[in-house]
């Protein structure tokens, strides 16, 4: 009875905290996609498919899946020389936005999981503070 | 028969109301055969926004992350006591300009954005100073654009005088389309005139008008990133950029609307409208536009002897493209474009600079100078 009891409380448990961070995901979602549309629309474009041969695609791109660490420290501080996105080289600029932690959590939540690309674990403003330049 | 036609008729409504856009009529060329090499002046530079070109030949440039560079015998100088900056999204320390009488009282104009006055975020402010022992004094602050916001787009900020020493500079409309550009009560979306000083002139446009931003000039633009004196007449132009599509180039008229967003040739980054319109009584239409957006950056208008057959052209970086685009006048038209040094990189600024050369800013690059082949 007392097993069963406790194996309930941890199935709520469980319930519960999934339910919070997919809420929390959401949340962080859509304050992802306002700061999409605020910094990185004018050349990613709303769909994130880029600019051919200049602003490379978010859409589907194996790098931003592949590199995620990578990826946030381009958002965090600039990314600058040659990268390969799906098999094509750009080598373009893109300034350090200035945003927060937390807004760099944000829009990186947004873009793995928009436009066909999908991330199972949510990105937090703690692991965006650890990476450093 | 009758519900074919039905069925065509409403075909046709429906493609006549998805957003079409029509190519600029004059289209961009790569040159026949190019005269002019670049070589690289100031290497390993970020983002150098603006640059300004002093007596002895020196040069000041601005990073965009927030430093001023002196450039002086092949040597980098990072000059000190520059204002706080805020650094986000498109906005940071930006243009530079020298007074015309600077051999005689030294000052120096920039914009950049800062966090000043009212609310969170930061809006575009113009600042003069003088330069002492590598170090800015004598700092007041001509202008700040407000309420600040956090939004990361459209500071404008490029900076001219004209041939009566009128200080003009715009500011974008900061990410508030619908809010600022046609609001004169308001800040963003402007040209603005003053003195030299900061003074507002009494002759502004909207000096009288009640609970107008005195300094406004000329509004209802996007986002202003260069301006030039036409030396031919005086009269002072500017290219800003459009949405997806309908970048233009203005020629500033005392207290005209310049239209945006009522009227516009762009429209929205997702293919969607946000009018109908592209000219209205009352709203001044653009010497020329561009579709698709080449995303303009700097401008400049060439006179020097160094470059003999693009004289009286206009040069303008493209961001989006990376290259410098030669545009050709005749009677206050554009009749051709030519895509000049193709890949070159993003074009932040470009100078016709006191020496007769023209020099041009490009992301991650430097500085480089146009100069002949051999």
């Amino acid at each position: 009875m007392k097993s069963t009891v406790l194996s309930l409380l941890i199935s709520l448990l469980m319930i519960a905290t999934g339910f919070s961070q997919s809420e929390s995901l959401k949340n962080s979602f859509e304050r992802g996609k306002t700061i999409y549309t605020d910094f990185c629309v004018t050349c990613h474009l709303p769909n994130g498919e880029g600019v051919k041969d200049v602003n490379p695609p978010l859409a589907k791109s194996d790098y931003l899946i592949k590199n995620r660490e990578a990826s946030i420290r381009g958002i965090k501080f600039g990314q600058q020389g040659e990268l390969t996105v799906n098999g094509k080289k750009y080598n373009s600029i893109m300034a350090p936005m200035g945003l927060s932690d937390n807004e760099v959590a944000d829009v990186m939540n947004y873009i793995t999981n928009s436009w066909g690309n999908k991330n199972d674990k949510m990105i937090t403003k703690e692991e965006v503070t650890k990476i450093k330049k | 028969m009758k519900q074919t036609n039905f069925i065509l008729a409403l075909l046709l409504i429906t493609c006549l109301s998805c957003a079409q856009q029509v190519e600029s009529e004059i289209k961009v060329e790569s040159p026949a055969s190019l005269n002019y090499t670049t070589e690289i002046i100031v290497p390993d530079m970020n983002i150098p926004w603006g640059m300004a070109f002093l007596p002895d030949g020196s040069m000041l440039i601005t990073e965009k992350s927030g430093e001023l560079i002196h450039f002086k015998n092949g040597e980098k100088i990072k000059i000190g006591g520059l204002p706080e900056i805020y650094v986000r999204g498109q906005g940071g320390f930006m243009d530079i300009k020298l007074h015309p009488d600077y051999t005689n009282n030294g000052w120096i104009y920039f914009s950049y954005a800062s966090s000043e006055g009212e609310g969170d975020g930061g809006n575009t402010a113009i600042m003069r100073a003088k330069l002492n022992a590598n170090t800015l004094i004598e700092k007041q602050v001509l202008y700040k654009a407000n309420p600040n916001t956090t939004k990361g787009q459209h500071f404008g900020s490029r900076i001219e005088f004209d041939n009566e020493g009128f200080l003009y500079f715009s500011i974008g409309e900061r990410g508030e389309r619908d809010i600022n550009p046609q609001d004169i009560t308001r800040d963003c979306g402007k040209i603005y005139r003053l003195y030299d000083d900061g003074r507002i002139p009494g002759d502004n446009p909207f000096i009288n008008s009640p609970n107008a931003k005195k300094a406004i000039y000329s509004y209802g633009h996007r986002n202003p990133q260069g301006m030039l004196k036409n030396p031919e007449t005086g009269e002072i132009w500017v290219h800003e950029h459009g949405p997806q599509g309908g970048d233009e180039i203005n020629i500033i008229q005392k207290g005209k609307n310049f239209g945006w967003p009522l009227i516009s040739y762009g429209i929205n980054y997702d293919g969607t409208s946000f009018t109908d319109l592209t000219s209205k009584e009352g709203m001044e239409q653009p010497l020329f536009y561009w579709i698709p957006s080449i995303a303009p950056s700097g401008f400049a208008f060439v006179t020097s002897d160094k470059y003999p057959d693009w004289n009286g052209n206009l040069l303008v970086g493209s961001l989006k493209f990376q290259y410098l685009e030669r545009l050709v006048l005749e009677n206050g038209k554009v009749i051709k474009r030519e895509k000049l040094f193709d890949k070159i990189g993003r074009v932040r600024d470009v100078v016709q600079a006191p020496d007769g050369y023209i020099y041009v800013a490009v992301e991650g690059k430097g500085i480089l100078k146009i100069v002949p082949k051999n």
